[in-house]
C-alpha cells in the first residue's frame, strides 16, 4: 500500500509543479503576511522552513511571518482578523471556526476547492472544513490522539497494552503499587481535561452520543453523561494522575513521563517530538489506542485537523491562495509532516505517510479501526462558551471529584444559555 | 529619631542588629535570588531534578546568549524602549502645562480641572478598556507603538499633572508675579521663569513614568500582539512558551526583561524616591 | 475670568489675545492635556457604561438589552467568586502598610551601608508584576520550587500553593504584597526623616517609649504618608490584573479571579468577546473604586480649602 502511495504521490508531485509553474507564470509581488500559532520548536522551524520554500519560487513577494504563542494566539485571533488582518493565518476545523465564519471575518475558498489537485486529493477533509456548503479554509495536518506510554516501565512490571477498561485499571494499579503515577496531565490550561473526557464519553457511549451532546441535545445532569464521569472518576480515585496537574501546561507535564514518574500519557502525536527530543528512545516510547470501555460500543477517535484560512480583511487574497495551494501540495504535506517535522498525518491522500512507527499507527487506527467516527476535540466539537465551562469543571472535577453535582448542575445552566 | 539610633545601644545588640541586616535583606529577596540562580544552572539540573543544589555548571553565558541571539527578546525590548521614551516625553510635557495652568492661575473652574485628572488617574483600566481599543482600532492604530503611546500619554498625564501642580503650588509665587510686573508674556514666564525651577520634578516624573510604562503589561496585550510592536513585559510570555519548562532560560529572560527600569532606578535613585514620595511628608 | 475685562477701557489697537491673556493663557496651556484625558479616559468611562447595556460580540452589530447583563451578573457564579477574591485583595493589601513601616522602623538607623539596604529592600517595587509574578510563580512551584523545598527541610509534607483554590489567591496577593510594602516602606522611611526630633525628645523624656512613642507621637506625624500609602494600596489592590494573569491565569477552576481579570476574560479571550458583559462588569468595579475616589477627593478638597 506504501508504494502504491508513493507512486501516485510521485505522480501528483510532477503534476502539481507543472501547475505550480503555470501559476509562477503571472509572478506574485507585493507583501504576504502569514501568521502562525505553531510556537513549540519543532513546529515552528518547520513552518517557517516551508514558508522558506514557498519564497524561493515566488522571489517576488515580500513575506512576513509573524509567530505568536500557541495559547496567546486563541485570544488574539479575534482582534487581528477584525482589526489588523494578515493575508494567511493558522486555525482549526470544524466548530472552531464557526464563529469567524458567521462573522464573515473568513474568505470563501469554495474556488480552490473546485480545482481538481484539491479536490480529489482532500476529499476526506471536505467536510471539516465546510459551512453552509462552503469551505473556509484548508487542512495542513491532522494527527491522532492515543496514549503514549513508556514500554520500558510496562516490560519492566509485565504489563501490556490493554484493550479494556479492565486491563487499563488493573494496569494502572500495578503502576501504583510500584510507586510510579499511570498517566501525567498538564490542566493548566485546561483543554487536556478536554481530551480525557472526549475518550472516556467515546468510549462510554460512543460517537453519536458525544455528537449529540455537542450539538447541545443532552443535559450534563443526563444520566448517561454521569455515568461518564462515574468511570473517570475510578481512574481518580485510583491516584492515577500526577498530582498538582492544574499548575502544569501540557508541556511543563512532559518530565513527569521522562523521568519515568508517570508511565504514560493521553494526547495528540505532536507530543512525540518533544518527548523524543528529552531523550526517550523509540524502545522506550510506544502508543496504543485508547482501550474500549463498554463492550460494543464502536471506537472512535479524536483527530484535530489544523488549518490555513484567509481572512477577508486580507490584503493580497491572490498570493494567499497561491500559498494555501502550495501548503497542501502533496510535497510539501509530505515534507512538513514527516517525523523530523510536525511529526503527523498529512492531509493529502497522495502524500506519503513517513516512515515513522507512531504515524504510520496512528493512520492504520483512523483509517482501520475507528469505525464510529472521527472526532475534532472536545474544543472544537463544542461551542467555544460551552466548552470553556466544561473544560474549567472538568479541572474541578479532577482536583474535586465530590464537587461533581455542583459542577454539572453549573453547566447544566451554562447549556441552556449557550444552545438557547 | 525614631527609634532610638542604635548606637546608643548595648555593644551586644548592636552586633545582633548588624547581623540581622543581611540576613534579612536575603529573606526579603530570597523569590528573586532563586530566579537568579535558576538563570545561571545548565538544562540537565532541571531534568535531574537538581532545582536546589549546586549548579551542576556555570552557564550564565550560555543562558544569556540564548536571550540575546537566539529568541525575539531584543526586539520586544527595542519595542518596549520605543514605547516608553515617547510616552515620558509626550506626558511630562503635557502634564508641564497642564500643572502650570492650575498650579500659578486662579480661576473657578480649576480645581475641578485638577480633579478630573486625579479622578481619572485613579479608574480602574478595565472601565476604560472596550472604547479604547475600539478607538484604537478605528484610528488604525491596533498593534502599532503609536496607538499604545496615544494612550499612555493620555493615562499618565492624570498622574503626572498631580504631581506637577503640587510641585508649582509650592515654587515661589512673588517670582512670577514680578515677572508680571515686568511685563514678560504669560508663555515666556513658563518657559523663562517657571520651568528651570521645575528640573527636580521633571527629572522625578521623568523615572517614574519610565517605570510606569516599561512595566505596563495590561495594555500591552489589550492594543498589541506579537513581535513587531509588543513590549517585553507582553513579549516575556512568548518567550516563555517557547521554552516552556525550560526554567534556566525563562529566569534569565525575565532577569533581562526587568534589568532596565532597575539600572535607572539604581543610577537616578534619588529622583526617583523624590518622585514617589512627594507629599508623604508636610 | 471675562467679568474682570469688561470694564477694561484701552485702545483697540491692543489685541484680543493681550487683553484676555491671564485668563486665556490657562486653557491655552491646559489644551492638550484635556483634549488627550478627555478623548482616551472621560469619555471611554461614559461609553463603557452605554456599552454595558448592548449584547455585543465586538464583530456585528450591538443590540441593545437594557439591563440584563447585569441580572445576568446577579446569578453569575464566576462573577460572585470575582468579587469575594476582589475583597480579599482589598483587606490583605492593607497589609502593606503596616508592614511597610516595619521594615521602615527597621532600617531607619545609621549604621554603615544602611543606604544601600534601603536600596535593595526597596527595590522589587522597579520590578515589573509580570516579572514578579514569575518570580513567585516559581518560588511556589509544587515540586521545583523553593517554598515546597523550604518547608521540606522543616518536615512538613507538599505544599501548592497556587494549585489549591483554597489557598491560590492568598499566593498570589503576597506577591502583590511584596512590591507593596517596599513602596509603603520608601513612603515611611521619607516620613520618619521629616519626623520633629524635638517632639521626640520631649516625649522621651516623658517617659514615653516603644509602642507608647510609636502610636502617640510618631504615627500621627506620618499621618501624610499613612494617607498615600492608603491611597496607592487600594488602588493597587483593586488593579490586581497582571499578577493573575501572570500566575494562575485566573485558575485553578477559576477560582483566583477577580473583576478585573473576569471583566477581560469576558471581553476579549479566547471563548469570550462579550464585550456587553465584560463593560457590565468593568461598570461594577468602577463604582467599587468610586467610593474610594470620592473619599481621596474629599479629602483633597479639605485641605485645599484649609490651604
Amino acid at each position: 500500500m506504501r508504494s502504491t502511495l508513493k507512486a501516485s504521490a510521485l505522480a501528483l508531485t510532477a503534476a502539481l509543479a507543472a501547475s505550480t509553474a503555470f501559476a509562477g507564470s503571472h509572478s506574485l509581488s507585493g507583501d504576504l503576511k502569514i501568521f502562525l500559532d505553531t510556537s513549540n520548536p519543532a513546529p515552528r522551524a518547520t513552518m517557517e522552513a516551508m514558508i522558506a520554500r514557498f519564497q524561493e519560487q515566488h522571489p517576488g513577494l515580500n513575506i512576513e511571518t509573524t509567530v505568536i504563542d500557541r495559547e496567546a494566539y486563541k485570544t488574539q485571533i479575534r482582534n487581528f482578523l477584525t482589526a489588523d488582518a494578515p493575508d494567511v493565518a493558522t486555525w482549526y476545523a470544524a466548530n472552531r471556526m464557526r464563529p469567524y465564519v458567521e462573522a464573515g471575518l473568513f474568505e470563501d475558498v469554495s474556488d480552490l476547492w473546485a480545482e481538481p489537485a484539491i479536490a480529489e486529493n482532500l476529499a476526506s477533509t471536505k467536510g471539516a472544513m465546510t459551512i453552509d456548503g462552503k469551505q473556509w479554509g484548508v487542512p495542513y495536518t491532522y494527527y491522532q490522539w492515543g496514549i503514549y506510554y513508556r514500554k520500558d516501565l510496562y516490560d519492566q512490571f509485565g504489563l501490556s497494552e490493554p484493550t479494556n477498561w479492565e486491563e487499563m485499571k488493573s494496569n494502572c494499579q500495578t503502576l501504583l503499587d510500584n510507586g510510579v503515577k499511570c498517566y501525567t496531565i498538564g490542566t493548566k490550561f485546561l483543554w487536556t481535561a478536554g481530551g480525557w473526557f472526549d475518550y472516556l464519553n467515546l468510549r462510554t457511549h460512543g460517537y453519536d452520543f458525544h455528537m449529540e451532546m455537542a450539538a447541545g441535545d443532552v443535559a450534563w445532569t443526563d444520566d448517561r453523561v454521569r455515568q461518564t464521569f462515574a468511570n473517570w472518576r475510578e481512574l481518580i480515585d485510583m491516584g492515577a494522575y500526577v498530582d498538582n496537574h492544574q499548575n502544569y501546561s501540557w508541556q511543563e507535564a512532559l518530565p513527569f513521563m521522562v523521568n519515568g514518574d508517570a508511565a504514560a500519557y493521553l494526547m495528540g502525536n505532536f507530543a512525540v517530538a518533544p518527548l523524543r527530543e528529552a531523550g526517550l528512545t523509540d524502545d522506550q516510547l510506544d502508543f496504543y489506542q485508547f482501550p474500549a470501555i463498554t463492550e460494543g460500543v464502536a471506537m472512535a477517535e479524536d483527530a484535530p485537523t489544523d488549518t490555513f484560512h484567509i481572512p477577508a480583511n486580507a490584503n493580497n487574497k491572490e498570493a494567499a491562495r497561491e500559498f494555501l495551494r502550495f501548503v497542501v501540495s502533496a510535497e510539501e504535506q509530505t515534507v512538513i509532516n514527516n517525523g523530523q517535522n510536525l511529526g503527523q498525518l498529512p492531509v493529502n491522500a497522495s502524500a506519503s505517510i513517513d516512515d515513522d512507527k507512531f504515524l504510520e499507527q496512528g493512520f492504520a487506527m483512523l483509517s482501520s479501526n475507528s469505525p464510529g467516527g472521527v472526532a475534532q476535540f472536545f474544543d472544537r466539537d463544542f461551542p467555544a462558551e460551552m466548552a470553556a465551562e466544561a473544560m474549567q469543571g472538568f479541572q474541578e472535577f479532577m482536583v474535586f471529584p465530590d464537587n461533581l453535582d455542583d459542577i454539572l448542575a453549573r453547566l447544566e445552566q451554562v447549556r441552556q444559555r449557550v444552545y438557547k | 529619631m525614631f527609634p532610638r539610633p542604635i548606637q546608643q545601644a548595648s555593644a551586644p545588640a548592636q552586633t545582633a542588629y548588624k547581623t540581622m541586616l543581611p540576613i534579612a535583606l536575603i529573606l526579603w529577596l530570597l523569590p528573586l535570588i532563586a530566579v537568579a540562580v535558576f538563570s545561571i544552572k545548565p538544562a540537565s539540573d532541571f531534568t535531574q531534578g537538581n532545582y536546589w543544589g549546586v549548579p551542576g555548571s556555570f552557564e550564565f553565558f550560555n543562558n544569556y546568549g540564548q536571550v540575546f541571539f537566539n529568541s525575539d527578546m531584543p526586539r520586544y525590548m527595542l519595542n518596549s524602549v520605543l514605547i516608553t521614551v515617547p510616552t515620558v516625553i509626550g506626558a511630562v510635557a503635557l502634564s508641564a502645562m497642564a500643572g502650570f495652568a492650575l498650579g500659578v492661575y486662579k480661576f473657578r473652574s480649576n480645581i475641578w480641572v485638577f480633579f478630573m485628572f486625579v479622578a481619572g488617574n485613579f479608574v480602574p483600566f478595565q472601565i476604560l478598556m472596550v472604547p479604547v481599543r475600539d478607538l484604537t482600532l478605528d484610528l488604525g492604530l491596533y498593534n502599532t507603538k503609536t496607538g499604545l503611546v496615544l494612550f499612555h500619554i493620555a493615562f499618565q498625564t492624570g498622574f503626572c499633572t498631580l504631581f506637577m501642580r503640587n510641585f508649582i503650588r509650592a515654587l515661589p509665587f512673588p517670582l512670577i508675579e514680578a515677572a508680571r510686573v515686568e511685563g514678560v508674556a504669560e508663555w515666556r514666564i513658563f518657559w523663562y521663569v517657571v520651568l528651570p525651577l521645575m528640573k527636580p520634578a521633571l527629572a522625578a516624573l521623568a523615572v517614574l513614568i519610565f517605570t510606569f510604562i516599561w512595566n505596563d503589561y495590561f495594555w500591552a496585550i489589550v492594543l498589541t500582539q506579537g513581535p513587531d510592536a509588543q513590549p517585553v513585559t507582553a513579549g516575556i510570555t512568548s518567550f516563555n512558551a517557547q521554552y516552556r519548562a525550560a526554567y534556566h532560560l525563562m529566569s534569565a529572560g525575565s532577569i533581562v526583561a526587568a534589568l532596565p527600569p532597575v539600572l535607572m532606578f539604581f543610577l537616578m535613585q534619588k529622583h526617583f524616591i523624590a518622585g514617589l514620595t512627594l507629599g508623604a511628608v508636610k | 475670568m471675562t467679568t474682570a475685562t469688561l470694564p477694561d477701557t484701552d485702545p483697540p489697537k491692543r489685541g484680543w489675545y493681550k487683553r484676555n491673556e491671564i485668563a486665556v493663557t490657562p486653557w491655552l496651556f491646559l489644551a492638550p492635556a484635556i483634549l488627550f484625558f478627555a478623548v482616551y479616559v472621560i469619555i471611554p468611562i461614559f461609553q463603557s457604561f452605554s456599552i454595558s447595556l448592548y449584547d455585543w460580540d465586538g464583530l456585528g452589530q450591538a443590540e441593545y438589552i437594557g439591563l440584563a447583563n447585569y441580572q445576568e451578573l446577579m446569578n453569575d457564579r464566576a462573577f460572585e467568586v470575582s468579587l469575594w477574591n476582589n475583597l480579599k485583595w482589598l483587606v490583605c493589601y492593607l497589609l502593606a502598610i503596616p508592614a511597610g513601616l516595619f521594615i521602615a522602623l527597621f532600617l531607619n538607623q545609621t549604621v554603615t551601608g544602611i543606604r544601600i539596604y534601603k536600596s535593595l529592600f526597596f527595590f522589587p517595587f522597579v520590578l515589573s508584576q509580570v516579572v514578579v509574578g514569575l518570580v513567585f510563580a516559581w518560588f511556589y512551584l509544587p515540586n521545583e520550587g523553593l517554598l515546597p523545598a523550604i518547608v521540606g527541610w522543616f518536615g512538613f509534607g507538599p505544599v501548592n500553593v497556587l494549585g489549591d483554590p483554597s489557598w491560590a489567591t492568598y499566593g498570589i496577593i503576597l506577591a502583590g504584597l511584596w512590591p507593596q510594602t517596599a513602596y509603603c516602606m520608601i513612603l515611611y522611611l521619607t516620613g520618619l526623616n521629616a519626623v520633629d526630633p524635638e517632639q521626640v525628645e520631649a516625649a522621651r523624656l516623658d517617659g514615653a517609649k516603644g509602642w507608647k512613642m510609636l502610636w502617640y507621637v510618631i504615627i500621627p506625624q506620618l499621618k501624610p504618608a499613612t494617607f498615600i500609602a492608603f491611597v496607592v494600596t487600594i488602588i493597587g489592590a483593586l488593579r490586581s490584573f497582571d499578577l493573575i494573569s501572570i500566575m494562575t491565569n485566573g485558575g485553578p477552576f477559576g477560582q483566583t479571579r477577580v473583576l478585573s481579570f473576569y471583566m477581560f476574560e469576558k471581553a476579549l479571550s479566547e471563548y469570550g468577546f462579550r464585550m456587553g458583559y465584560g463593560a457590565a462588569i468593568a461598570v461594577v468595579l468602577f463604582l467599587i473604586m468610586l467610593v474610594f475616589i470620592a473619599y481621596f477627593l474629599w479629602s483633597m478638597y479639605r485641605e485645599e480649602k484649609g490651604h
